[in-house]
């Protein structure tokens, strides 16, 4: 390590309509060393990535590159100054040949402007060589593991002298085989100089691989310190400690009869062996970092994924759901993580996405649907959960984001579910509308719904859930009740310290 | 390396060596049928007919590997011919200015079609599905219901279509040329590859400084240019035009292209297969003619052949698919 910082990060915020993503973040990262940097989901590493890679800019701060001040305007700005950024889901082209993809828009070419093949395959081969990783250049991507597609993108960096490297969870899809070998280059690029943040929140891997590490925490720097410094409890406990506000009001409720029962379920690569139980009244949480399975969980359960083994009840008996719609006569209700995507139709008003699921119900003859009776559903609805609106007849696309997610609430309640499943319900909503949401969570379980609630937010985990079942990289690493879970404790399990 | 993207390598090359068998039975079946069929006449006339339809076909393939459609294609063609003829018929102008006013018209077309798409944002399906329509409604206007008929038209324009050089019809000589130009611009330029990178991931097309959005205007301009022509050649080799001319061409294109193994999504095909189902697809046409079948069973086959291509496709894809979901993670 040399004493001037290569890239220096000094005071960076950045906020995204209100909500302040980054605070007055510093960071510099010396050539040579892979400098880790771990939080928790949604402690700003993401935003971080984006601002090295030129996605967004800082609202305050500044960016410099051996001490000269730094304007990323775009992916290519970022490109130029020698800023690489590795996404985890590599972005390539998948039918061009690994060759073409390490040079795409750069190819070299030689007389009358045609490509020279045999220099690109050469020099891309060159490349792979320098990394110790051999791999045919000629092959498509398409057909490569996302291990060797990522080897494409650092071969890629290389050819383009990158000086700094921002890896932004290289590892989440990679076998322990794989990894080892990323690791591996990783190691050949310090030797070049190159300067790494590996960004991860599996820590062993992060003890195994970085020289520093630093912890950020709802936007904000924590700690830096060299690895050696610092055990994974310590870095645990930089990682949570956040405050615990009183906003979360899960009323005590009587247990009663299981009401989804899950065993063994696994979907091949994804979640292996997956077994809970939720019960009438009762909150239960699938808590982990993102990536380790919890929403596949939700996915497979609700019949949209396939799953390759595993047994569910409902109620105490068996079913067998392989599409949404068995989920649905079987009694399940699932809330996906975006409402725009996949919970509601913008265009639509009020009472037409509530009614969506259940216009069965309200149709009669030749299934013409009663406009009234969707109404009356619809405006029971929004007076029940508190539906700011001008009325059931305003297009939803008008909606504040509480109110959004409370239609979207609404129209799976109409389909009176059993079990309802809950994917970061409170994602992206003001705190009084969060607040609504959990009181009337809260409301649920007391009417004697099972709730499975995912989210990515530990304070509305220990808050809502009547017990916790902690998920790292598909399997299931810990199962704690109300009593048991702390926030070391959820997190020391997703980030695969716990034995258990 | 992996043994999935070998598969793939190898699938891809067996993608266009499947029409050359699928040729090679449609020519033995029909042979056996009708022996008349593999006259050197007959061989001939086949690749005569699937010339024009072969060079609008190379300008569609450079349009469909940027994620992208022309639809607009047959009536480019028709306007084109006809205003070609016209111009000759009137004695406006020379042979040499009538050629020249036609590609040029083919490719002001084209350019509009780009800019639609690009500065207009329009989708393609959308954009030139307009086109199409304003397209041939112009040569409606421009035609008036009138025809070009031969009578009207210049020896040396005919003499176009009718001349050889070493035995070879010059249309064919035409298609093979343009082909071969294409071929070569997409395999072996900056440009060409560019455009097979934007149908490919168009986001990360941006991120490595491709620009998307004058190579995807250049690709409906050069579909346009090969359109005119085209055109230029129709009325040489049919030498009556009316406001009809080469309409609904755009699905016989789009067939060939499709058929050829260049994916309607973008990013991967070559020139050398849409040429090849350009004449798959003629053969079978000829070959139903020649056994006298129904213009029905014409129509049913083209259709059948496109839906066997297009599923071989989609299953060969979702086989690699499937192997390295379960490879991915152990």
């Amino acid at each position: 390590m040399s004493d001037t910082p290569l890239l220096e990060l000094r005071s960076i915020s950045k906020r995204f309509a209100g909500v302040r993503a980054l605070r007055e973040v510093d960071l510099d990262l010396a050539e040579g060393e892979v400098h880790a940097l771990v939080g928790e989901n949604g402690a700003g590493k993401s935003t971080l990535v984006k601002i090295l890679a030129g996605v967004h800019q800082p609202d305050e701060g500044e960016i410099r590159l051996r001490g000269e001040p730094l304007v990323l305007t775009g992916a290519a700005a970022a490109r130029d100054r020698g800023i690489a950024v590795m996404h985890q889901h590599p972005n390539l082209f998948p039918d061009l040949d690994v060759a073409e993809n390490v040079f795409a828009g750069r190819l070299p070419v030689a007389r009358f402007g045609r490509v020279d093949w045999r220099r690109a395959r050469s020099a891309a081969a060159a490349l792979f060589a320098r990394l110790g990783q051999p791999l045919d250049v000629t092959a498509p991507v398409r057909g490569l593991s996302v291990a060797d597609q990522q080897l494409v993108e650092v071969a890629k960096a290389l050819s383009l002298d990158a000086r700094v490297l921002v890896m932004d969870e290289p590892t989440a899809a990679l076998s322990g085989r794989e990894v080892d070998r990323l690791f591996a280059t990783v190691r050949q690029l310090r030797e070049h100089g190159v300067a790494v943040l590996f960004v991860n929140h599996r820590l062993e891997e992060v003890f195994a691989l970085a020289d520093r590490v630093t912890v950020l925490r709802d936007g904000r720097h924590v700690v830096t310190a060299p690895i050696a410094r610092l055990t994974p409890a310590e870095t645990i406990r930089h990682m949570v400690g956040r405050q615990l506000d009183s906003l979360y009001p899960k009323q005590p409720a009587k247990a009663g009869e299981p009401a989804l029962e899950v065993a063994g379920l696994t979907r091949a690569g994804v979640f292996r062996d997956v077994s809970f139980t939720v019960r009438r009244g009762e909150i239960v949480a699938l808590a982990g970092l993102v990536g380790a399975g919890r929403t596949e969980v939700a996915r497979a359960l609700f019949g949209i994924d396939r799953t390759d083994a595993g047994e569910v009840r409902v109620g105490g008996r068996p079913v067998h759901i392989a599409s949404p719609g068995d989920a649905m006569r079987a009694g399940l209700a699932y809330v996906p993580e975006d409402r725009h995507d996949q919970g509601l139709v913008l265009d639509f008003s009020i009472a037409a996405n509530v009614s969506l699921p259940v216009l069965a119900r309200l149709s009669r003859l030749l299934g013409v649907v009663d406009r009234g009776a969707e109404r009356i559903l619809a405006g029971d609805f929004a007076e029940r959960l508190q539906i700011r609106a001008t009325g059931v007849d305003q297009p939803a696309v008008g909606l504040s984001g509480g109110n959004q997610q409370k239609v979207v609430l609404a129209k799976w309640l109409a389909t009176r579910p059993a079990v309802l499943i809950l994917d970061e319900p409170t994602r992206g909503i003001d705190i009084g509308a969060k607040a609504e949401v959990h009181r009337i969570m809260s409301g649920l379980a007391a009417g004697g719904m099972a709730i499975l609630l995912i989210s990515s937010e530990l304070p509305e985990v220990l808050g809502m859930a009547d017990r916790v079942i902690v998920l790292h990289e598909g399997l299931v690493a810990a199962s704690l009740t109300r009593e048991e879970a702390t926030q070391e404790g959820i997190m020391t399990a997703a980030t695969g310290q716990a034995s258990a | 390396m992996t043994s999935a993207s070998r598969a793939l390598a190898v699938a891809a090359r067996l993608r266009e060596l499947g029409i050359v068998v699928a040729l090679a039975l449609v020519v033995l079946v029909t042979t056996l049928l009708a022996p008349a069929f593999l006259h050197l006449d007959n061989l001939s006339q086949i690749l005569l007919s699937v010339s024009l339809v072969a060079i609008v076909a190379a300008g569609e393939t450079i349009v469909v590997l940027t994620r992208n459609v022309d639809l607009s294609v047959g009536s480019m063609v028709g306007l084109v011919a006809f205003v070609t003829g016209d111009l000759l018929k009137q004695h406006a102008v020379g042979l040499p200015e009538a050629i020249l006013a036609g590609c040029l018209l083919g490719l002001a077309l084209g350019g509009l079609n780009g800019l639609i798409v690009t500065v207009g944002r329009v989708p393609a399906i959308v954009a030139t599905l307009g086109t199409l329509n304003v397209y041939r409604g112009l040569d409606f206007f421009v035609a008036g219901g009138k025809e070009v008929s031969a009578y009207d038209l210049p020896r040396s324009y005919l003499g176009i279509a009718t001349s050889t050089a070493a035995g070879i019809p010059a249309l064919i000589i035409a298609a093979a040329v343009i082909a071969a130009v294409v071929a070569f611009v997409l395999r072996s330029t900056r440009p060409g590859r560019a455009l097979y990178a934007i149908g490919s991931n168009p986001p990360a097309a941006e991120t490595v400084g491709i620009p998307s959005q004058r190579l995807v205007f250049a690709a409906f301009a050069a579909s346009g240019l090969l359109c005119g022509a085209a055109g230029v050649l129709w009325g040489s080799r049919f030498g009556t035009v009316n406001a009809f001319a080469a309409n609904g061409l755009e699905l016989e294109v789009i067939a060939a292209v499709v058929v050829g193994g260049v994916n309607i999504f973008g990013g991967s095909g070559t020139v050398f297969g849409a040429m090849l189902g350009a004449v798959l697809l003629g053969t079978i046409d000829n070959a139903l003619t020649l056994l006298r079948l129904s213009q029905f069973w014409l129509q049913a086959i083209d259709g059948a052949v496109i839906l066997l291509a297009v599923g071989a496709d989609a299953s060969i894809r979702g086989a690699v698919q499937r192997a390295l979901r379960v490879r991915g993670r152990r």
